[in-house]
């Protein structure tokens, strides 16, 4: 089984501002090693003749016209925004990313 | 030691090689956005400008715009660089407000331009080859304002977030490391950072205006003792906003690396912020596992394939480059090398140009942009362009010129007139009353009462004191303000007294 230890998951957790207990730090420590393992599987069946994808459709250079249109209101845009003021959102202050 | 303390440049130099790296985010001028159809504009009330994908809304798919790979191409050509055959989009996972979707949408290992070079002329006409390393597209985050506090991050207690700028194409570039230019080394960050914007305004693929952020430049600086070619630790100076500021910044730098080696101690590797107000620069954050970005390919963009032909067609539509066009102007003008150098350095060789092309000659054009427009603008603490003096105007002051409608001395009155907004150089003459009195019978009406006011004067010069003329030419100036020929007006009353 491929090894994520509980210090990468803390690490990982860390980046995405996502608070975990000790008991998730160990639960999922486990959890992702097996989605690892069940990933890696579809690594045994490509052979040399297939090469790496972002994508699964073999398309390219699917563009739009550089027209504007479609946006939303001030109104619309803030309509989910739990604080907001003079037509922004408002946000806690992060202190550690400047 | 304070790590803030610096060395005399001078000194630092005798000790030191200045290593330098820029990166330079470039805002382009497309009408919509990268990947959503968001008007792309500036100054709009907050949170207009926007669509669900620009909020990162869940469910919201991204589609590149055409016209961002037609201008990353033609930055390509113009960097001298080569356009990717096929590239892709990646993710660059970081959690802040100013990016909804949690990752900026960028290009990591296939950057769409790579491998350029550009030449870069210092004021007195040395040239140093800057290599480009890559230019990459990506989005640009949205606008944070700090509430409480100082309006600055630290502490603040909330912030506010405008998604009118998330979204907004950017193409980064970035430098290989520049390495021997010694002493010259601040004023070449200014001349790099001043060419790459004369380029992209050029080539109109941005509005180019560093004080509204289109041009944002972060500056690298490392230092290597004198004699070693071993990189020293670099730190990476953000968002510097003029290029003259550009300039300060890496001379700063360089000064404040030096006394903290020279003291023996270490540079750490941090970003710095650069502050105008007293020339220096404070320690932002060090490099940390934030920046631990777990890039990965984006899944919901296809890869951007960019055939020959587009690559051969765009590079036979480009516009001329600055470099180009100055040498060219520099021969049609017939400047010499310093006029011209003094032309470019003053900013108004674009004015010249279109007052050239709008019918005056590159000398007189020279003339008044050089002359009585710079120093209006001067004193007036303008940028020339700012000052609201037109090209067609200094035409239309050398045709009153030309005409003798006006002399040198009031077309000067006239241009401050034109920077007032009285309207144009015409229009003022008139409305001010300002021709050059030529009209013989106004002259000769104005020389006739001089001469019956003054009979001990007329009896002097008729005595063959041709000097006394003066004694009469004076009132008849008085009389028109100013606005007469005085050849002429000499001329008159020798007719009219029957002398010379």
């Amino acid at each position: 089984m491929a090894e994520i230890t509980r210090d990468q998951v803390a690490h990982l957790a860390r980046l995405a501002h996502i608070r975990m207990s000790e008991q998730e730090l160990d639960t999922l420590s486990g959890e992702l090693g097996l989605i690892l393992d069940s990933i890696s599987q579809v690594q045994e069946v490509a052979g040399e003749d297939v090469v790496p994808t972002s994508h699964p459709i073999p398309l390219t250079n699917v563009f739009r016209e550089d027209e504007p249109r479609d946006t939303l209101t001030q109104e619309q845009a803030l309509d989910q925004a739990p604080d907001s003021e003079d037509g922004q959102f408002k946000v806690p202050a992060i202190l550690d990313g400047e | 030691m304070s790590s803030n303390d610096v060395m005399d440049f001078g000194q630092a130099m005798e000790q030191f090689d200045p290593v330098l790296g820029f990166e330079v985010h470039v805002e382009l001028n497309t009408r919509s956005k990268i990947f959503s159809s968001a008007p792309n504009a500036f100054g709009d009330e907050p949170n207009t400008n926007v669509t669900a994908l620009d909020l990162g809304l869940p469910g919201t798919l991204p589609v590149v715009n055409k016209e961002v790979v037609e201008y990353a191409i033609r930055l390509g050509v113009a960097l001298n660089a080569q356009v990717a055959e096929s590239c892709r989009f990646a993710r660059k996972n970081y959690f802040y407000p100013d990016t909804p979707k949690n990752f900026q949408t960028s290009q990591y290992d296939e950057p769409i331009v790579f491998d350029g070079h550009l030449d870069v002329e210092l004021e007195d006409g040395e040239v140093f080859r800057i290599e480009i390393e890559r230019a990459h597209l990506e989005d640009d985050a949205g606008k944070l304002t700090h509430q409480g506090g100082s309006g600055r991050i630290q502490g603040a207690s909330a912030s506010l977030v405008d998604y009118n700028r998330a979204g907004v194409p950017l193409i980064e570039i970035v430098t290989r490391p520049i390495v021997g230019a010694g002493d010259r080394a601040p004023e070449l960050a200014r001349a790099y950072v001043t060419a790459i914007r004369d380029i992209v305004k050029a080539i109109d693929i941005s509005d180019a205006k560093m004080e509204q952020g289109n041009v944002r430049c972060d500056a690298n600086v490392s230092l290597m003792p004198k004699g070693s070619d071993t990189f020293g630790t670099r730190t990476e100076t953000k968002n510097v906003n003029s290029t003259r500021a550009v300039q300060h910044a890496v001379q700063h730098e360089i000064q404040r690396q030096a006394a903290l080696l020279a003291a023996g101690g270490t540079v750490t590797q941090e970003t710095r912020h650069w502050h105008e107000d007293t020339r220096t620069t404070t320690s932002g954050r060090p490099k940390s596992d934030a920046d631990d970005y777990r890039y990965f390919p984006e899944p919901d963009l296809v890869p951007v394939v960019v055939d020959r032909e587009w690559v051969e067609r765009v590079r036979a539509e480009l516009p001329e480059l600055p470099a180009v066009r100055r040498k060219r102007l520099k021969a049609e003008w017939g400047f010499s090398d310093e006029e011209f150098r003094d032309v470019v350095n003053a900013g108004v060789d674009g004015e010249i140009a279109a007052t050239v092309e709008a019918g005056a000659t590159p000398a007189a054009a020279r003339k008044w942009w050089m002359g009585e427009i710079a120093r209006l603008a001067n004193a007036r603490e303008v940028e020339v362009s700012a000052l609201g003096v037109e090209p067609a105007h200094v035409v239309q002051v050398e045709e009153l010129i030309a005409a003798k409608t006006i002399n040198d001395k009031i077309a000067k009155q006239v241009l401050g007139h034109v920077a007032d907004g009285e309207g144009t150089p015409k229009q003022i003459v008139e409305a001010r009353s300002l021709a050059v009195v030529s009209d013989d019978g106004a002259l000769t009406e104005a020389v006739d009462a001089a001469i019956a006011d003054n009979p001990d004067v007329v009896e002097k010069i008729k005595g063959g004191k041709m000097q006394a003329i003066g004694a009469l030419i004076g009132p008849v100036m008085k009389a028109t303000r100013g606005q007469a020929d005085a050849g002429r007006v000499r001329e008159i009353v020798m007719e009219r007294l029957g002398v010379g």
